[in-house]
């Protein structure tokens, strides 16, 4: 097993928000805190593209590297989760994740930060498997049960794809060899232009 | 009997005192290592009963779910 990684297909993501619903309801998660959101680019011009977004579980996480308190810890298969008994609330994991992952509870006194929360991969935290204060602080813990994340499972188009990284390559890339579109959306080409473009001759021999 | 609460009032109040004394066990943070609890493996249940390789093929088993391609033809 390699990693375990969402994959969200911005040329099939509809906004249904269905990922969001089901997140919240299967970890029920409470009011003010969304382990998931859908960001909508260039919304209401045309050709705009949404994605589903939620922590990646990124190899080399920058919430990791933050935290004061080391509550964070990456699992075999590579999904980064935290000990809320730790956790101090600090906020330092909000500013570091290019994602906005992490979330914190507001509902106290005096605009009071919680303990914080983010999308746990369905897989729980540290405490023993499908036990009451599992999922009272974590959430469901679905990966024990031989599933996956219920945001991809949901997934009505399955734009949001989750498993390991290899497995949902081979899909993702099955799927754009057969409507021959959507490989180009990733990737260092479009975030920084082609450089074979740039570094192509101008009237040259 | 007056001694005998004389005593036992002032055991009650070193008992009561001196329990602000009590030092409770210190977390040393070591930057960079994770400080938390541990954490079971998702096979370690009775569905898979510790086998890895189980749990593997049926996380990938359902992984194909998500690929239509397989699924419809």
């Amino acid at each position: 097993m390699a990693r375990m990684k969402f994959l969200c297909d911005a040329e099939r993501c509809i906004v249904c928000n269905g990922c969001v619903t089901a997140c919240k309801n299967e970890n029920e998660v409470p009011w003010g805190v969304n382990r998931r959101r859908v960001v909508t680019i260039n919304q209401g011009v045309p050709g705009e593209k949404a994605v589903s977004v939620a922590c990646m579980h990124c190899s080399d996480a920058p919430c990791m590297a933050v935290c004061p308190v080391d509550c964070f810890y990456k699992t075999d298969e590579g999904i980064v989760l935290h000990d809320k008994d730790l956790c101090i609330g600090c906020g330092y994991c909000f500013y570091a994740c290019p994602f906005g992952a992490p979330q914190f509870p507001q509902d106290g006194a005096f605009g009071l930060r919680g303990k914080m929360d983010k999308c746990t991969y369905c897989a729980g935290g540290p405490e023993p498997n499908f036990s009451q204060a599992e999922f009272k602080k974590y959430g469901r813990n679905r990966i024990a049960e031989g599933k996956l994340p219920l945001c991809a499972e949901m997934c009505s188009t399955k734009a949001l794809l989750a498993g390991d990284a290899d497995v949902i390559s081979d899909i993702y890339r099955t799927r754009v060899l057969r409507r021959g579109t959507g490989s180009e959306i990733w990737g260092w080409g479009t975030a920084y232009g082609r450089p074979e473009k740039a570094a192509s001759p101008q009237g040259g021999k | 009997m007056i001694r005998k609460a004389m005593l036992a009032l002032l055991l009650g109040t070193l008992v009561i005192g001196l329990s602000g004394c009590g030092e409770r066990p210190t977390k040393i943070y070591k930057q960079g290592k994770y400080q938390g609890k541990k954490d079971t493996q998702p096979w370690d249940n009775e569905q898979f009963k510790g086998d890895r390789m189980a749990w593997e093929n049926a996380e990938k088993a359902r992984a194909q779910n998500e690929n239509e391609y397989t699924r419809v033809n």
